[in-house]
């Protein structure tokens, strides 16, 4: 008797190819079959006057409201204004100053950001000393031959990243130091430390901003005034910090206690130990963090609208106020929810790239 | 670090005479830079103070709080207590603490059922319902939470007819002024209905210790949850039939360019109270697949592995693991909630920031004492929330044995 091996049946249809996957995934039991059904429904039945509305009836060119005649959209009006909702009321011959200085942000933060290219120690030092100097003279002018521009000329987008950057490059350091004095061994020290992170993270901003714009001229001496930018930039940085305090705490926290003890072993200093043996290593651990923290301040910036700065949110909002285009406020709307969904989503998803990354399988999720 | 001072003697390194520098010493190096540290932020906060005084003088303004007794002479569109023009500053403080409450109450009830269905639906393994599941999370919590009120209320709430072209529903009413509805109005024997509702409550909870009792004692699993759902809301609903159902309905009338009678739910609030609830709702769906997500699938595999079924393998094993992970980020966004619902006063929903910290300080001009009134609630509340996230976090940590 002689066994002959059969060729291998191939697997039956309905579980291979778009079928498999579908009864797989979307019917796999009566209950689950209804859902999709219905929810399909409900999807179709909603998303599509919407993608309508936006792509398709939408009306894309012309140049005042008469142009909108097809019911959808009204994009004119966001491509009318839209240096307006860029640069706020920046004069505009000296609007490559923005520019060049939102480029090379983007360089240095490209630099930072992409694993490949080496010699982040440089990049950081550019980005949190050097760029911010750069940019506060590019933007402020005076000097070499750059007209001034005043503050209350800046405005939308830019005015938006502005307070979110110095927002950001200001309270790290600080947020640093702060995290350092929570987990000092010096009781003083400690619960000053303690007192500034709690007290600044269980306030909303809104209470921040107004102390920072009515309490503060009362601090400081008569002749001493801050411009309104100014006042918001401190709000926001006395804000940040405690935030970033609490980041970075968690950094510091996650260095296991050997790193410590080696350091104090080998002789070196508190501020020799931090700067070279742990902060190295709890800069590295914190950065999803960090980069979490940046998108809650990046959302959060749209608050000075409330104090009377025009940042990307408010410049939209008077403008839909404007009588040429009254009852386009939705498309506004829509291009700034756009604009910040497409920095916030980024991130995020720069942060969680980052996250599995940096998860070297101690984790209990493997 | 410290070489030796003197490489030509012979003597033991431990000499007595051989003292450290007292800057060499951590503990006096400590004790003189927080001596300093104080002296310094004092110097700071003495600046700060006797530059206000003399600013407050200037600017001829008292301070203190006599100014919370004085007449507020401004209106409240929403107030749960009773307010006129005549009221006190002081009692705009209690109006607008109470509209916040409302809105954050109402915001996290609303919030975390949202959030908890979006969360588990993320998790399943229908492909369509977690990819929406997922769309709803990803675009809602990407967005200013600041936008997202902008948008209810510019563009949806105000696109709603003028209250002579109102929609009508079942007595409601909705326009551009609000969502105007007939109001309840309880009659004398209403009383019974509280009563019963209290005994319902008490009965519950009895019924859940004996039940537990008689589990333990025999085994038998008695139904606790449409026990309970019968007694607490069915109870005052028969008390209610069976008493005639002492109730009125007060509908809302126009009467001239605007309604009356009946209550008015004000767009304002609902569009806080929306985009307040959709927000927090994406980041609550987020802690919640981390939570169902933290349970090791160990425990799922030894709870089929007992014969659990599904749904008492959810009760029993997966949400009570769960929720030791998701309690102390959700009460977080509890708290985030009601920080944020002080957004109001961009659209002017009257809560303690925009009625306090808004029209009081900009009649009475005290923006110290308004601010730091203003401050203490918010911290205390959050001060309030960690003492229960630490009590709890002690009472529910897991006890290794």
């Amino acid at each position: 008797m002689k066994y002959e091996l059969q060729p291998t049946l191939p697997p039956p249809a309905n579980t291979i190819g778009v079928i498999g996957w579908m009864r797989k995934h979307l019917f796999n039991g009566p209950l689950n079959s209804i859902a999709t059904l219905v929810l399909a429904w409900l999807a179709f039945t909603l998303l599509t006057p919407v993608i309508d509305w936006a792509f398709f009836s939408a009306n894309w060119a012309g140049t005042t409201r008469e142009d909108c005649t097809s019911g959808g959209a009204c994009w004119v009006f966001v491509g009318q204004r839209i240096d307006q909702f860029l640069y706020g009321f920046y004069p505009r011959e000296e609007t490559w100053r923005l520019n060049l200085s939102f480029f090379l942000m983007l360089a240095l933060i490209l630099w930072l950001a992409i694993p490949k290219i080496p010699a982040k120690g440089i990049a950081a030092v550019l980005t949190l000393v050097v760029f911010p100097v750069v940019a506060f003279f590019l933007l402020t002018g005076g000097v070499f031959g750059l007209e001034a521009v005043d503050t209350h000329q800046w405005g939308g987008l830019s005015l938006t990243l502005v307070l979110a950057v110095v927002g950001m490059v200001a309270s790290l350091p600080l947020g640093v130091l702060l995290a350092l004095g929570r987990r000092s061994e010096m009781p003083i020290v400690k619960s000053l430390s303690v007192v500034y992170i709690e007290i600044w993270r269980g306030v909303p901003l809104i209470t921040v901003l107004f102390m920072a714009s009515v309490m503060l001229p009362l601090f400081f001496p008569e002749g001493m005034s801050f411009d309104k930018l100014l006042r918001a930039l401190i709000g926001i940085t006395l804000f940040q910090t405690a935030y970033m305090a609490e980041v970075v705490r968690g950094g510091l926290q996650a260095i296991p206690k050997g790193q410590y003890e080696a350091a104090d072993s080998l002789g070196l200093g508190y501020w020799q130990k931090m700067i070279m043996i742990i902060l190295p290593q709890a800069l590295k651990m914190m950065i999803p963090g960090v980069v979490n923290t940046f998108i809650a301040l990046f959302k959060d910036t749209s608050l000075v609208l409330i104090i009377g700065l025009f940042d990307l949110l408010a410049i939209v909002q008077a403008a839909t106020n404007d009588p040429k285009w009254i009852g386009y406020a939705t498309e506004g709307y829509v291009f700034v929810a756009l604009v910040f969904w497409i920095f916030c989503f980024s991130m995020s998803r720069y942060s969680q790239y980052l996250e599995k990354r940096l998860q070297t399988g101690h984790g209990n999720r493997a | 670090m410290a070489s030796d001072t003197n490489p030509n003697s012979s003597s033991p390194p431990s000499e007595p005479e051989h003292k450290i520098k007292f800057w060499n010493d951590p503990g006096k190096r400590a004790l003189i830079f927080q001596v300093l540290l104080v002296l310094v932020l004092g110097g700071f906060v003495w600046f700060i103070v006797s530059n206000t005084l003399s600013n407050l003088e200037q600017r001829g303004i008292t301070t203190g709080f006599d100014f919370l007794s004085q007449e507020a002479g401004f209106g409240i569109p929403l107030s749960l207590v009773e307010y006129t023009e005549a009221s006190s500053y002081g009692r705009t403080f209690i109006v607008g603490l109470l509209n916040t409450v409302l809105v954050s109450v109402l915001g996290i009830i609303a919030a975390t059922i949202l959030g908890f269905i979006l969360g588990v639906a993320r998790l399943s393994d229908n492909w369509l319902i977690s990819r929406l599941s997922a769309l709803y999370i990803e675009i809602f919590r990407n967005i200013p939470l600041l936008l997202q009120i902008f948008f209810w209320y510019f563009a949806v709430l105000r696109a709603l007819p003028s209250p002579r072209e109102s929609i009508e529903f079942l007595g409601s009413f909705l326009n551009i002024r609000g969502l105007s509805m007939p109001a309840p109005v309880a009659e004398p024997g209403f009383n019974l209905v509280w009563i019963a509702f209290a005994v319902g409550i008490v009965g519950t909870w009895a019924m859940t210790k004996w039940a537990h009792k008689r589990q333990d004692a025999t085994g038998k699993i008695f139904p606790v949850g449409w026990t309970s759902l019968g007694l607490i809301i069915g109870l005052p609903l028969l008390v209610f039939l069976l008493s005639g159902a002492p109730m009125t309905l007060d509908y809302p009338e126009l009467r001239g360019f605007n309604f009356r009678g009946g209550m008015t739910i004000i767009p304002e609030f609902v569009a806080l109270w929306l985009a307040l609830t959709i927000y927090t709702a994406a980041f609550i769906a987020e802690t919640v697949r981390g939570g169902i997500l933290s349970v090791p699938h160990g425990q799922l595999e030894a709870a089929s592995a007992l014969g659990l079924p599904k749904t008492r393998t959810l009760r029993l094993i997966v949400i009570p693991q769960a929720m030791r992970v998701i309690i102390p980020p959700l009460t977080n966004q509890y708290l985030n909630l009601t920080k944020n619902s002080s957004l109001a006063t961009a659209i002017g929903y009257p809560d303690l920031v925009s009625v306090f910290a808004g029209t009081t300080l900009n009649q009475t001009g005290q923006a110290i004492e308004v601010i730091s009134m203003t401050m203490a609630v918010y911290l205390s509340l959050s001060v309030l929330t960690s003492i229960f996230m630490n009590w709890y976090n002690k009472r529910k940590s897991l006890i290794e044995r």
